[in-house]
Order: C-alpha cells, then structure tokens, then sequence
C-alpha cells in the first residue's frame, strides 16, 4: 500500500497575543497527528502557545495572475496613509 | 556543501538574447532582489535545479543523523546525550523544512524519498564518514556544522522564498549544533592527555573532509554561474571555503589543537590562511559511492524506513476508519 499522507500547512501563534502566523508544512494521515507532527517540527523552542493546521489543499488562493487587479487600485489611495497629510511643526498629539 | 555540484542541466549561462518576454521578466525580477514563489511563472531548469539543490540538502540533514546516532548510547553523561538527542531531531527537522520547500515546486515527497532509497538522489559527501570516537561528535558540531552556516546563512537571501525562508529556520538552530560541538571540543581538549589526544585525533580526520564539502573549485563552472546569476548560490565554493578556514583556525589554537596542515600559514598582506592541496580524487570517489560508509548508510536509511511501514500504513488506516466513521 502506497498512499502518501496529505499536506498539512501549519499556523502557529507564538507568546505575546499575536495572530498565528504561517510557519511552514508538512504530512500528516489525519489532524491530530498533523499537530503532534507540528508540535514536533515547529516547537521545539517555544515558539508557540496554539496551532493551527490546516488542509493544504483546502485553502484557496489569488494567483499571482491576479495581482495587478487585487492590489494596483490601493495604489492609487495614498491619502489613506497618515503621512498624506502634513501636519504643522506646532500642532501636537496628531 | 549539503548540496554540491548541482546540476542545471545547461551548457553555457543564459543570456538576455536567450530568453523569451517571460524569462527576461524573470530574470529581472531577480536581479531586483524579488523574490520568486511557488506559483510564480519560473524557467524549467530554474525549478529543475532547485530542485536537486534542495532535496540534496533535506538528504544531507536526514542522512546526517546517521553517524551522530552511532553514539547516543554511548554519550559520557546524561547531559550530552539529551544535548545529542536534541541535535539529530533538529536535523529531522531541517531536512522536514526542506521536503517541504521541495515540495513547493511539483515533486512529492514520496518520489523525493524514493530517490534517496534508490541511490538515485545524492547527500553530502561527509556523511559518508565513519564516527569512531565520543570526539567525533564534537569535532562534527564545530566543523561540519560550521560548514553548513557558512553556506547556508547566504541562501536566506536566495531567490527562491520558500528555501530563504527554509534557511532562515535552520540557520536559528544552527549555532546551537555548532556550539554544543566546540563545547565538546573544550572538554576533550582541558581534559587527560588521553582525551586531548581523541580530539586532536577527529580533528585529524574530520579536517580534510571538512574542506571538501564546499565542493572543488567552482570558478570555471557554467552551472554555478548560472545558479548564481539565479541568486540560489550567492558565493562560490573557493570563497565559502576560505572563509571557513579563516575562522576555524584561530578556534583550533584555542583548543591547543593542530590543524593536519604542514602548508597552513597566515598571509599578513592578504588577512587570510594559506591552506594545502585538497585531494578531490578522495572526495570524487566518495560521491561515486566508495567513501568508507556510502552503503551502510544507504542501508540503514532504507531499514529504518521499511521498518516503519506498518506504523505508517497504521495510521493510515486509523484516519481512513475515522473519516469514514464521520461521513456516516
């Protein structure tokens, strides 16, 4: 029986209140042996207080095609910077 | 290195005339100093040879804990062998983060295994070196992971997102492995007569085949200047080389011990170690197979992987009953 284990992508939240973030990925038959397998890979220096995993193949993603339509009209929406607006040396707490 | 001699299946560099709209975008795109990812339009030999690259690297880290797992029964204390124990699971772990860079670029990691078990896919040349002593497993911490930060501190700048990123980690863990070595170095050499003379003995041995690992003189290579100019070799193998000797030496002094080096000196003009002829022949046989452990590594990293098929198709078989379980 040859039958390769799925991908798992592998989300970990590390100490200090932050989102998870993505860390990497790796195989694994079912979930719970994808978060023991995570433990394992992706904590061995307390890097972590959560895990997430996640079914490499359920995640959807833009396509690189994609990023001149998804991203281009922010570019043109620099007054939603706070630096467009330049504030007077004598004005404070702004 | 972890990888050495990658090939690109190229015969001479690729120029701008070469190129088509889609590989001078490409290319441009790493000059800048973007970098490339997984679904990212690349050329065939691009991904072909990252490829290699990579995979030989993840080998290299799984094959490496072979001869470092020769002596963790026999570590001197309970320290050491927790220390050791920890070492060869991060390897897993570096050749687990690089499967899956690997990955990224349309091989399985099944095929990828299949390849190291076949004897089809290459690993470093040193691991095909035999660990005869407790000094062996510090004169590998200092040396030959040494090596492999002063190759792969570089590559967190390639072009390729998923290996730099890859890199990154490993480099982190890195310089414990290095360090615990020289610790074991330091013991050995303040320690009896006897002792100092086991840790001048694996410097003795692990020295030249230290050297080696960077690879022969890559200066006239098509295959490292057209990995360069991909930014996934960032120096080449003589600059990688020097300055592992440049900072080596000065560690060996300290530890009172004597580099096998009748021709080493320092060059006051130039600020670095002049070093003596490497015998490639050695380091050519060993990657054709004749090194002193090329088989009996191969073998017991296809033992252990047949060894674990019921484990694996257990589990296998707990996940199917489950998810069947679940959709009734």
């Amino acid at each position: 029986m040859s039958k390769e284990w799925p991908l798992w992508e592998v989300f970990i939240r590390s100490q200090h209140g932050l989102a998870h973030k993505h860390v990497g990925s790796l195989h694994a038959p079912d979930a719970e042996m994808a978060v023991n397998n995570a433990r394992d890979v992706y904590t061995r220096r307390n890097e972590g207080v959560s895990i997430w995993v996640v079914r490499a193949a359920d995640i959807v993603a833009s396509s690189p095609g994609d990023k001149g339509a998804l991203f281009e009209p922010s570019n043109s929406k620099v007054y939603r910077h706070p630096t467009f607006f330049p504030m007077p040396e004598e004005v404070k707490n702004l | 290195m972890y990888a050495q001699m990658v090939e690109t299946g190229l015969s001479t560099v690729r120029t701008a005339d070469d190129m088509a709209a889609d590989e001078r975008a490409f290319q441009a795109r790493i000059d800048e100093g973007v970098k490339i990812e997984a679904k990212d339009w690349m050329p065939d030999a691009y991904r072909k040879t990252l490829i290699r690259q990579i995979s030989q690297h993840a080998h290299s880290e799984i094959v490496g804990q072979l001869p470092e797992g020769n002596w963790v029964t026999r570590a001197p204390t309970l320290k050491r062998k927790s220390i050791l124990l920890a070492k060869i699971q991060d390897e897993a772990g570096h050749g687990l983060y690089l499967y899956s860079a690997a990955e990224t670029l349309g091989v399985s990691r099944d095929e990828l295994l299949a390849a190291l078990h076949s004897g089809k896919a290459k690993y470093s040349s040193i691991f095909n070196y035999p660990t005869l002593s407790w000094a062996d497993m510090g004169a590998i911490g200092w040396l030959v992971d040494g090596s492999a930060i002063i190759n792969q501190i570089p590559l967190c700048r390639c072009s390729y997102g998923p290996y730099a990123r890859a890199m990154i980690r490993v480099c982190k863990e890195e310089s414990f492995h290095a360090r615990q070595g020289y610790d074991i170095m330091m013991s050995l050499a303040r320690g009896t007569p006897e002792q100092k003379a086991m840790a001048q003995d694996a410097l003795n041995r692990w020295w030249w085949p230290s050297l080696m690992m960077f690879g022969p003189s890559d200066a006239e290579s098509v295959n490292s200047a057209q990995s360069a100019q991909w930014r996934i070799k960032l120096f080449s193998n003589d600059e990688l080389r020097q300055r592992m000797v440049d900072q080596t030496v000065p560690q060996a002094e300290y530890l009172g011990l004597t580099v096998p080096d009748p021709d080493l000196k320092f060059n006051a003009d130039t600020g670095h170690y002049e070093f003596g002829a490497i015998d490639w022949s050695e380091f050519h046989n060993v990657l054709k197979g004749n090194g002193p452990c090329n088989r009996e590594r191969l073998r017991t990293r296809v033992k252990a992987w047949e060894d674990g098929a019921w484990f694996r198709e257990a589990l296998v078989a707990h996940a199917d009953k489950h998810a069947a379980a679940k959709a009734a």
